[in-house]
Order: C-alpha cells, then sequence, then structure tokens
C-alpha cells in the first residue's frame, strides 16, 4: 500500500444516505477476478443514461465539470452499507476517489478503505455541511486539502480537526503491509494456538 | 468480572494487546465463496504467501453460478466461469476444504455452514460476505470481512480487531401464528433504522428468541448487517446442541461431551453490561413487508406507507420520495394488494428445509396466479435433496414454480439471470435495494409464507387472508 499523508482537490456533494455497495458498484459490473478494470462500472447504475451503452447521465454529479475532476467524496449517513465487496474500494479509487468525508460509514467498507489507502474521515453533520456549503460556492476554486499527519481538513481560510484511530493512522501514513507486520507475531500465535486448541480440540 | 455472550469469545480468542484498543484475535474458521473468495486467494499466490492452516479453511461455489437444472461451470452472467474456475484451482492447489458444484455439501455458504457443523458455538469465524453474521445464531462470533482482511486471517490466522460496542435486544412475548422471524428483523430494522446498531455487535435474549427454532434464529441474525451491527448472537442452548449433533465436521463422541460442557458457559452473565438495551414486545406483531429501497423502509402487512409529512429529517423524507418513485408506489397507500409480476423463495435469509416447508404448507393445492413468474432456490444441495425426499419439489413444481439447483441465485443481479424493469417481486432476501435483482426491479423483502400467498393471489398478501378467501 502506498502511504498517504496529504489529500487535496475537489470533493463532489453526495449526500444521499444509505448509499450501500450494490450502488457503487453494482454485481455485474464484477467482471473479473482482479482488483483492477473497476473504474468504468462505479455507480453505472447512476452514472450513465444507458448502462449498456454506457451514455452518460448528465444529471449525475461526478458527470458534471468539475467534479467529473473530484478526489474527495462528501457523503451522506450509513455510506458504504450493504454487501462486502471490496471492489467498491477499488472501484471508487481507481476512479479517482482518495477520501470519503461522511457522517458514519458501512462498517466493513470502512475497514475496506483503510487497508487500501482511501481515507475514510467521520465528521459530524454540522461539519459535512460546513464542507459542502464551501464546496458549493465555487467547487473549481474551493477545494479541500486533508492532511493525515496533523488529522486537520482545511478550506478557504478555516479548519476542521478530525478524529482518526492511531493505529490506522500509522498504516496509512507508513504504508504498511499488515501480514509482514503480523507475520512478525508468529511466535506469540503458534504458542497461543497449541493452548487453544488444546483446550477445544474439536477445532 | 461479569461478561457478555460476546466478551466471553472474545477474550478467549484474544492473542495480544496491540495498543490503542487493538487486538490480536485468533481466527478458527475461514470460509470462502467465489465471488470474492477467489481475488482473496489470487492475491496470496501473487505475493507468495501460504495460507497458515488450510484444514481451518472451507470454500464453497454460490454467488454467480447458474441455479438452472443441469447447470455447469458455464454461467449466464458473462465471465461467471472465471470465477467458478478461478477458485477450484486455488481450493485444490492450496488444500483447503472445498465443496465444488458436484460436491452433496455445495451450497450458499451461510446455509451449507451450519448444516455441516463448520460453524460451531464459541468459536471466531469470518467470511469476505457481509452475510456471515447469519453463524451468530449458533453462538459463533462470525462476521462478514474484505477480502484484504481475509487474505490477513488466511496468512496468520489472526485479524486485528477493536472490540465493537455491545447491544442487548431483548424480545419477549410469543410470536403470534404465521409471524416469524423475519418480521421480527423487519420490524426491529424498521423501527430503529439501518443504522441502528452501528458499531455494535448484538445479542439477542429474550423468551421470543428461546422460542425460536434454530433456522429461524439463523434468519433473525442474517439480517443484523441490515441493522448496521458488526454481527447478531444468540446464547446457544438445548436446541443448538442437538442441531448440531452428529453434522459433518461437529465434534463427535467425547469430544462432543466436552464440547457441550463449554458450550454451556457461553451465555451472558447477569451482571453483564452492554451499552445499548432494547426491548420489543412480539405477541402482537404483524408480518412485515418493505415498501423501499433500504430494508428500514418496512411496515406491517395492514398498515399504509408513511406520509412524508410524519418523517422530520429532511434526507430522510429526501430519501423516501426517492425510493418511492423507485417502487412506483405513493406515500400513504396500502402495500396490501399490489399486485406482483415475481415471486422468489432462496437467499441465505429465508432458504432452509424450514423455510420451504413453511411456503409448501401455503402452496399445497394451490396455483400460482397467472402471469406471477415464482421460482424456489434451495439454500443448498441438502436442502434441495432433503425438500425432495420429503416431496415438497412437488408442492412447489406442482403450484407453479421454478424448482432450481442450489445457490445465491436472483437475490443479486450479477449480468445473468435477473427480474425485469419495474417489475415487482416478493422475496424472501435481504436487500431491496435500487436496481439489486434486476435493472429496475422493485423488491419487496418479507417471509416464506407471506412470498408464497403472495404468489397464488398475485398481490402482497398473508397466508390468512388467502384463507378468508376460500
Amino acid at each position: 500500500m502506498n502511504p498517504v499523508k496529504i489529500i487535496s482537490g475537489i470533493a463532489a456533494p453526495f449526500l444521499r444516505i444509505n448509499v450501500d455497495t450494490d450502488a457503487i458498484i453494482p454485481s455485474r459490473e464484477i467482471k473479473a477476478v482482479s482488483k483492477k478494470g473497476l473504474s468504468e462500472g462505479l455507480f453505472s447504475e447512476w452514472r450513465y443514461a444507458s448502462v449498456t451503452e454506457r451514455k452518460p447521465n448528465d444529471d449525475f454529479i461526478l458527470n458534471q465539470d468539475p467534479y467529473n475532476r473530484s478526489s474527495m467524496l462528501l457523503t451522506g449517513d450509513n455510506f458504504g452499507c450493504g454487501s462486502s465487496r471490496e471492489h467498491a474500494v477499488w472501484a471508487l479509487q481507481e476512479w479517482g476517489i482518495k477520501a470519503v468525508i461522511g457522517t458514519t460509514f458501512g462498517s466493513i467498507f470502512y475497514g475496506n478503505c483503510i487497508r487500501n489507502g482511501l481515507l475514510p474521515i467521520k465528521l459530524s453533520s454540522d461539519d459535512v455541511q460546513k464542507l459542502v456549503r464551501f464546496v458549493e460556492e465555487d467547487p473549481e476554486t474551493n477545494q479541500i486539502t486533508i492532511n493525515l499527519e496533523t488529522l486537520k481538513i482545511s478550506y478557504g481560510s478555516s479548519e476542521i480537526i478530525f478524529d482518526f484511530d492511531k493505529n490506522n493512522q500509522i498504516l496509512l501514513l507508513e504504508g504498511l503491509d499488515e501480514i509482514q507486520r503480523t507475520l512478525k507475531l508468529k511466535n506469540e500465535i503458534s504458542s497461543f494456538e497449541e493452548k487453544h486448541l488444546g483446550r477445544n480440540p474439536w477445532l | 468480572m461479569a461478561q457478555t455472550l460476546f466478551e466471553k469469545i472474545w477474550n478467549q480468542h484474544s492473542i495480544k494487546n496491540l495498543g490503542d484498543g487493538d487486538e490480536l484475535i485468533y481466527i478458527d474458521r475461514i470460509f470462502l465463496h467465489e465471488r470474492t473468495g477467489s481475488i482473496a486467494l489470487k492475491s496470496l499466490e501473487e505475493r507468495n504467501i501460504k495460507i497458515r492452516n488450510p484444514n481451518q479453511v472451507f470454500a464453497t461455489i454460490d454467488h454467480i453460478v447458474d441455479t438452472f437444472p443441469g447447470r455447469d461451470d458455464q454461467t449466464l452472467m458473462p465471465s461467471g466461469s472465471d470465477f467458478i474456475r478461478s477458485l477450484r484451482k486455488s481450493a485444490n492447489k492450496s488444500a483447503i476444504n472445498f465443496f465444488d458444484l458436484d460436491d452433496p455439501k455445495q451450497g450458499i455458504v451461510h446455509v451449507v455452514s451450519p448444516e455441516h457443523g463448520i460453524a460451531l458455538p464459541g468459536m471466531t469465524y469470518i467470511c469476505p460476505d457481509s452475510h456471515t453474521c447469519s453463524l451468530g445464531a449458533l453462538g459463533t462470533l462470525a462476521w462478514g470481512v474484505g477480502s484484504t482482511e481475509c487474505e490477513h486471517a488466511l496468512a496468520t490466522n489472526t485479524l486485528i480487531k477493536k472490540k465493537p460496542k455491545l447491544m442487548r435486544i431483548n424480545i419477549e412475548g410469543k410470536l403470534p401464528t404465521g409471524v416469524t422471524s423475519k418480521d421480527i428483523v423487519l420490524h426491529l430494522i424498521s423501527k430503529f433504522g439501518s443504522n441502528g446498531a452501528k458499531g455494535h455487535a448484538v445479542e439477542f435474549t429474550g423468551s421470543a428468541i428461546t422460542d425460536l427454532e434454530i433456522e429461524s434464529r439463523l434468519t433473525l441474525c442474517n439480517m443484523a448487517v441490515e441493522f448496521g451491527a458488526m454481527t447478531g448472537m444468540i446464547a446457544p442452548d438445548k436446541k443448538t446442541f442437538t442441531y448440531l449433533e452428529g453434522k459433518t465436521f461437529s465434534p463427535k463422541g467425547n469430544d462432543f461431551i466436552a464440547a457441550i460442557e463449554q458450550w454451556q458457559n457461553l451465555k451472558s452473565d447477569r451482571d453483564a453490561k452492554f451499552d445499548k438495551t432494547i426491548n420489543i414486545d412480539c405477541s402482537n406483531l404483524d408480518p412485515y413487508v418493505t415498501w423501499g429501497t433500504s430494508p428500514h423502509q418496512a411496515i406491517p402487512m395492514n398498515k399504509a406507507i408513511p406520509l412524508s409529512g410524519q418523517i422530520n429529517d429532511n434526507t430522510e423524507r429526501k430519501s423516501m420520495f426517492r425510493a418511492l418513485e423507485y417502487m412506483g408506489l405513493g406515500e400513504g397507500e396500502a402495500i396490501k394488494g399490489k399486485p406482483i409480476d415475481a415471486a422468489f423463495i432462496g437467499s441465505c435469509t429465508n432458504s432452509r428445509i424450514s423455510d420451504l416447508r413453511a411456503a409448501a404448507r401455503v402452496l399445497e393445492n394451490q396455483k400460482v396466479a397467472r402471469g406471477v413468474k415464482a421460482i424456489c432456490v434451495p439454500g443448498s444441495s441438502q436442502v434441495k435433496k432433503q425438500a425432495e425426499e420429503e416431496g415438497l419439489d412437488k408442492i412447489f413444481i406442482s403450484a407453479g414454480f421454478a424448482w432450481r439447483e442450489s445457490g445465491c441465485s436472483m437475490c443479486f443481479f450479477a449480468g445473468g439471470e435477473s427480474f425485469g424493469e419495474n417489475e415487482r417481486v416478493i422475496s424472501t432476501t435481504n436487500r431491496n435495494f435500487e436496481n439489486r435483482q434486476g435493472k429496475k426491479t422493485r423488491t419487496h423483502l418479507a417471509s416464506p409464507t407471506t412470498v408464497a400467498a403472495s404468489a397464488i393471489k398475485g398481490e402482497i398478501t398473508t397466508p390468512d387472508q388467502l384463507e378468508q378467501q376460500s
């Protein structure tokens, strides 16, 4: 995973609630055993007027200039609920989204974001609204900067401080490989396992 | 110190505190399917990382395989066979337990796992699938993960996790005749929202839960994720032990006796603390059905769709208008009596033998209404076989239902078979999301008996309404 430190860019307000991972990437857009080639299917039922012909729906925010160059989404409650498909994160990233800022997220989706370096930021609904108002004034000029090191979002001359889990922060800042890190604990895992299986021999 | 059921299992699996709330948790079982498991296995192979304990890993094919009789690797979904073959190849190479298409143990992961004793009380259990929470019904600590997290578990037998908050949902009262655990869970989600248990692991307790049979408990816990929970659990009891006895992978002989001794302790202590408690009385509950495009948009069968004026939250109201437009419905309209185009019985929520028996009792000597496409997809090859031994297949077929091979089937549209545009489908599945069962398909979630009755009448209704008519 590549380290994530500072993300700047255009943010698209997309405040629909309960946007599920089926909507982010419909099952039929997952066409190969691969983490790649998914951006075309991102939000396909909403993004295209005709899905088969890939004819864009001009009403969809990510098809509108300058939001078609967004690097973050401002999202509504429970964004990424539903199916565990990690393809939702891979599709967002491949399209160009580097951060999602919202009130709450589907829990599996949130974990998938962390493990792929797509920055998920939880703010109060008031703070999300502040960002929306700022962006909507002039989306091209009014860009947002997120600093994961200082845990600050800067917009215009204002700032919002956000909470972020410390271990996840380190994971993202350093771009660590979680498996290799855990494998260093293999002796502790083995000794736990021996006792655990001794207590529960049917496992 | 008093502990909850969740805490007992969690603490028994905590290898190490990693600081700042993170714990290294030992994972006992991993189940994979072709849709998300294939990519996890392939990704590990590409990185040359070995599966730590292949004998603790299981895999089967359920998600995109066709369910037509005589099916094989070829699927209606373009490229579906790539997923099947990729999983098969990786599974054979890594020597994990694999139930291929021709294996009698093939079926939907969350149906196969309890019926073969792969998930057991007190275990930690993961699968890259959100409905893994179903298995909490056995007192298993089971939850859905992404593919990358699954790779971590395959390589290390562990996950790094923070302990979630704990919620107790206490359900008392005798469930009225004809009302099922599906109705309980739809009621719960409609009352507290699809975000209602965000950040929590839920334990279901109370006399109504004790009364439920194991398969009904699986249905209830299955939709915990639709309530926003990490998982839903039920303390194992005599019903659980009887259910698990003699299953393929259940402990045998003295091991089973020793296991029961331990499993009996798997319940929340009397003074155990929960972060939140919800009390529900189910003695006057009606059958539920969804009207919108999120599982929380559900109402009792005899009630009307809410009026937008009753909803204070602006975003929720907007979401309601959008849902009604998608569903071709209006606020204040009755849901009962809406004509349907199709009826679907299947999915990890409601495709077990008891679901099929309940639906068959409604369908016996009846015919599906003209023009209604009706499909029954047993949840596993074993459920299908048992249903056929009991003659249920004949009841379904004679009523006009298609009788299929097992799999996830039309719970979702993966590019193969689907319901049509603007078709109204009453379905025993778990998600009524936009475009979930087909492009612009309108899904109404309900119990197997409600689906069977609606199929006969050609409109949304319950079995007792059929009886009143005849």
